[in-house]
């Protein structure tokens, strides 16, 4: 198997030192970059997230975010989002009591999720959803979550021949998507970069996938 | 099940080096903290934190590529505080792979600073760091104090834990001065008074001395559990106390 290529997303947010490095512990050649091109091109193309949703959206767009991950995904080709990442692929977040626009990948709100302790940080279990291929192998781990939004829902129907999404569940005060696999776009709200051993190998699956 | 108890081994760096009480006889080289960080993390540390001791203006590049080298080795969370004293001093940090930062007297003399951090990169990535002793001149009888608990403020401490939960701490790191370096165990009073106020996080810190206090202290009601010595000197493990605190009920990771 000849190595895949992943472009970890460069717009300018959070901490991406642990993204890129385990991404290359999980075989892949790593770049970090915003070039058009090269965000086309890639077998992979990882959007990290960390912040408020408003301003992870405002970053996004400021470098043409949203057509090179509409462009890679009407094409089929993978894109991965993590923690706000994730979220922002969601028709709109409600985060300070503002709503925001995002992507709209998926029809869902992401709203305040209802728990006496907030933010929700730490590491929790998950109950992995049907046919995964992330979560191959690791299903009874833990992951690391740092996040106080979250989404509850989710109504999705696909129509075949195109393959159901396999949604993944946590829960802290309620249920919430820990995670979605729906063709190219897969998204999670923990951070597979921050959890360890387990995180490495959900990296790995993906890029399996690739 | 729910999120689980979290461990926090917490390693004093200056000049790029652990200083203090660490003895480990299978590193090759003791004084590394990238090194140790790997090892906790082997150990199954859920996070690490480094404390810039000294967190002087030649220092902090040092601690910049300790941090950096760190980030690139650990694949868990890391805390940096130490020092913290602008609002640049957190993107430093974070853009050299911080994953949070702790604030301490910085805020205590400019409370603005918990709201322009938690406003740019968001209540998670701020750790508020309380260094509480006990007082008959506050309200709650606990204070809250300055320079590793040598000096008293006026503050009440539980007033001032809510009042950075509102402008935008997103965890509570409370050390208990009184238990500090006793080794009886955790400083359960105070933990459970902060609990009580606390809609955030809060990592309970000072006395631990063996397996069985860490259960004492998450009954109390911390979420997660910080110490140095007991870990530094091998008195206990990790491991030991993950299996200490799943004996008695807690969900471990």
């Amino acid at each position: 198997m000849t190595q895949k290529s992943v472009v970890v997303f460069d717009y300018g947010t959070g901490n991406i030192h642990s993204a890129i490095k385990a991404v290359e512990l999980a075989g892949a050649k790593v770049e970090l970059t915003r070039d058009k091109t090269k965000c086309a091109e890639a077998d992979g193309l990882l959007v990290p997230g960390v912040g408020a949703f408003a301003a992870v959206m405002e970053a996004l767009n400021a470098v043409d975010g949203g057509e090179i991950i509409e462009r890679r995904l009407a094409g089929g080709r993978p894109v991965m989002g993590i923690c706000v990442g994730m979220q922002v692929m969601f028709a709109n977040g409600l985060e300070g009591g503002v709503e925001t626009p995002g992507l709209g990948e998926w029809d869902e709100t992401v709203h305040k999720l209802d728990a006496p302790v907030l933010p929700h940080m730490g590491w929790n279990t998950v109950e992995v959803g049907e046919n995964s291929q992330l979560f191959k192998g690791i299903e009874n781990e833990r992951f690391y979550f740092v996040h106080s939004y979250g989404v509850t829902e989710w109504n999705l129907d696909v129509i075949p021949p195109f393959p159901k999404p396999s949604v993944t569940w946590a829960e802290h005060g309620q249920r919430f998507i820990a995670a979605v696999e729906n063709g190219p776009l897969v998204a999670t709200q923990f951070h597979p970069e921050k959890s360890g051993e387990a995180g490495i190998q959900l990296l790995r699956n993906w890029l399996e996938t690739l | 099940m729910s999120v689980a108890v979290r461990i926090i081994p917490c390693l004093d760096v200056a000049d790029g080096r652990v200083v203090k009480g660490v003895n480990f006889l299978n590193l090759t080289d003791q004084g590394d903290p990238v090194e140790l960080a790997q090892y906790y993390y082997e150990q199954g540390a859920d996070e690490i934190t480094f404390l810039d001791v000294k967190a002087t203006v030649e220092n902090r590049s040092t601690m910049f590529e300790v941090v950096a080298r760190t980030a690139d080795a650990v694949f868990i969370p890391l805390t940096v505080g130490g020092g913290v004293r602008t609002v640049e001093d957190v993107a430093q940090l974070l853009a050299h792979g911080a994953d949070k930062v702790g604030v301490n007297s910085a805020a205590i003399k400019r409370p603005d600073l918990i709201d322009e951090i938690s406003s740019r990169y968001g209540a998670q990535v701020l750790v508020l760091s309380l260094d509480i002793t006990r007082s008959s001149h506050t309200d709650s009888g606990f204070v809250v104090t300055t320079h590793g608990g040598r000096e008293l403020t006026e503050i009440d401490a539980l007033d001032w834990a809510r009042e950075a939960i509102n402008r935008g701490a997103g965890e509570l790191l409370v050390n208990s001065i009184d238990a500090d370096g006793t080794k009886d165990g955790f400083d359960l009073e105070l933990i459970s008074a902060v609990r009580e106020i606390s809609s955030v996080p809060v990592i309970a810190s000072g006395g631990a001395g063996s397996a069985k206090d860490f259960s004492a202290t998450i009954s109390a009601g911390a979420d997660a559990a910080l110490a140095a010595s007991i870990f530094h000197s091998k008195a206990v493990t990790i491991s030991e106390v993950k299996e200490s605190l799943r004996k008695d009920g807690f969900e471990v990771r």
